[in-house]
């Protein structure tokens, strides 16, 4: 390139590559900020749409500003009778706190087994367990609740949150990834000291692990937050509904007239606790999804 | 060599019961696991297809009728083969369109500048929307006349189309929700991918002439096939099973019946999944409902075969073994 330029002295060519170099970054940096503003735009509209007067939400031109803000909506949509916020607020806490207890424990025991215990199977059963990560819920979504009808838990959480305490493929493979990268000289000192396998599980090889078993956790948590289908299919009574599931009642109960602007002020109040989770978590969090080359529900 | 091994299995007499005892310690930790892949894969797998050769509407016991299911979803329920060409509308472009932007937004990412964390988070943030918000954000943005995006569009001269209010319009307005919430996990799966290629490779390529297309062409696409390969088959699994956000849509986007979940103008949003819902948890048809899901399974897995075959010829493994 350089060579190409009239009368290149060395002065002229550095000053160039650091022109050329300043607009590159800036070409950088502008691409950068419109994609993450095609990103970033519909949340901003679902902010102002949830500070908006019914009237000023549908309007040629746009409404940018809300005039008056409305923060009134919070309340109105909080306090609706449709919308039983805190009843559904702890009804997904209880599904999303239980489900990561009861997923977080029993992946990791398994994951131990096959991460250090030797025994005959272990590399069929671990490939059958990778296998089943492919399985498509869809076919064995019908037999699992004609099960659960058949021991009486249709209308409870009990369908939800049990199956969790069986393990799941996906963690299990997860922690047996981390489990293995511990040296093995620190669960043997211990093996040699006299403690048994659930003692160095326990005392040595759950603390070291602490990281993959918050990123097990927050994926589980996430997942049960957001989940839909599992509570569509499973609860039946409004007072039972977590928060997404509410929400949907609530946009579906208005029929025609629906409020938009307290609509979205709920999505906002149901959606604000996961973003905020994620912030606090990010850096376990996007590590867990690239480490495993394998991302959660 | 006959005597050597029953003098060593006569000496390894005790051992072999320890081998057990470990066998079973071992078996013990595993037993959630193995209660649960009994229990809620191994056995609803089989049931599913038993369930699809019956009547069984959950009160009474399921009675055998053979493949009559199957014929009649092949031959006697339009309703299947519009579910089929939704869900492979979908698929066909929101698999290939969801990779080419996971891609994208991750090589945008893949640079040493500041604040790019700040980008990574603003990517990534749709995909942790729960599906009823995504939905009603979009209803909202994409309102034919009053909506933003077709705002948008107008003032740039383009006809804003009725996006889900119409029936040719609603697939692709279900591909523009999932193309925004759903490539952030991709799109961090891409990234560690970038990240793993060595720079020795690039800056030999550099050294070489390659110029930077010719490096992402020669270089980085080869090496990131395995990721590829990997977010590709995730995609389809994914994408034919696709439920919330077309069930969620359709049931606010002011058609007629609203609440009824799942349809769309002209039937046009109501994917597979849904109308299986409908047949399971509407009708409780479950034999009919189990067909269906055998029918997806088959596939699906006669699609992911393929895939992996076809991996041979593009996917591009280190050291050149499979891994």
């Amino acid at each position: 390139m350089q060579q190409t330029l009239p009368q290149p002295t060395v002065a002229t060519a550095r000053r160039n590559a650091r022109a050329r170099r300043a607009a590159q970054a800036f070409l950088g940096h502008a691409l950068l900020a419109i994609v993450a503003a095609l990103f970033v735009i519909p949340f901003i509209w679902l902010v102002i749409t949830s500070l908006k007067p019914t009237n000023q939400i549908f309007t040629d031109p746009l409404i940018w500003i809300p005039r008056p803000i409305l923060w009134s909506n919070y309340t109105s949509a909080l306090t609706s009778p449709a919308f039983p916020f805190l009843r559904l607020l702890s009804n997904t806490l209880f599904y999303a706190l239980l489900s990561t207890i009861g997923t977080v424990m029993s992946s990791a025991v398994v994951a131990y087994g096959f991460a250090r215990m030797d025994f005959r199977g272990r590399n069929v059963l671990f490939g059958i367990t990778l296998a089943t990560m492919m399985l498509p819920g869809i076919v064995t979504l019908i037999p699992t609740y004609v099960l659960f009808r058949w021991f009486g838990w249709v209308g409870s959480y009990a369908p939800l949150i049990v199956p969790m305490f069986f393990g799941s493929a996906f963690n299990i493979f997860l922690l047996r990834q981390f489990m293995l990268t511990i040296p093995l000289d620190l669960t043997d000192a211990a093996h040699v000291d006299g403690a048994g396998d659930f003692v160095v599980l326990w005392r040595i090889m759950l603390p070291l692990v602490k990281p993959a078993l918050l990123v097990v956790g927050l994926f589980q948590f996430m997942a049960a937050w957001n989940d839909f289908q599992g509570p569509l299919i499973y609860l039946d009574k409004a007072s039972e509904f977590p928060l997404v599931l509410g929400l949907y009642a609530f946009q579906t109960s208005r029929g025609a007239t629906v409020e938009w602007n307290l609509m979205m002020a709920a999505a906002l109040v149901t959606t604000f606790p996961i973003i905020l989770l994620f912030f606090i978590t990010q850096r376990y969090f996007i590590e867990g999804i690239a480490l495993t080359g394998l991302k959660g529900a | 060599m006959s005597t050597l091994a029953s003098s060593a299995s006569k000496v390894r007499r005790p051992l072999l019961s320890r081998q057990l005892r470990r066998d079973l310690r071992a078996y013990l930790f595993l037993s959630p696991w193995l209660i649960g892949l009994l229990a809620f894969t191994a056995y609803p797998t089989l049931a599913s297809f038993y369930f699809s050769l019956t009547k069984y509407n959950i009160l009474t016991p399921p009675r055998w009728v053979g493949t009559d299911n199957f014929v009649k979803l092949f031959t006697n329920d339009p309703l299947f083969w519009t579910t089929v060409w939704n869900t492979a509308y979908y698929t066909l472009l929101s698999v290939p369109l969801g990779l080419a932007v996971a891609l994208g937004l991750a090589l945008l990412l893949n640079q040493r500048r500041g604040g790019i964390g700040l980008y990574r988070t603003a990517f990534y943030l749709p995909s942790l929307v729960p599906a009823v918000v995504i939905t009603l954000i979009w209803a909202v943005m994409l309102d034919p006349r009053l909506g933003l995006v077709n705002t948008a569009l107008r003032a740039v001269g383009l006809p804003g189309p009725g996006w889900l209010r119409s029936a040719a319009w609603s697939k692709p307005a279900l591909i523009l929700m999932s193309l925004w919430s759903g490539s952030g996990g991709a799109m961090l799966i891409f990234l560690a991918g970038l990240k793993d290629i060595p720079a020795s490779l690039l800056d030999a390529a550099m050294i070489d002439g390659a110029n930077r297309w010719q490096r992402f062409r020669h270089v980085v696409i080869p090496l990131l096939t395995p990721t590829i390969f990997f977010n590709l088959i995730i995609g389809i699994i994914n994408s034919f099973q696709v439920f919330t956000i077309a069930f969620i849509a359709t049931s606010q986007s002011g058609t007629a019946g609203s609440g009824t979940g799942g349809a769309g103008p002209l039937n046009s949003l109501l994917m597979y999944m849904v109308l299986l819902y409908r047949n399971a948890f509407r009708y409780f048809d479950m034999g009919y409902a189990s067909a269906m899901a055998v029918v997806m399974f088959v596939v699906l897995v006669l699609l992911t075969l393929a895939v992996v075959r076809s991996s041979d010829v593009w996917v591009h493994y280190e050291g050149g073994g499979r891994r």
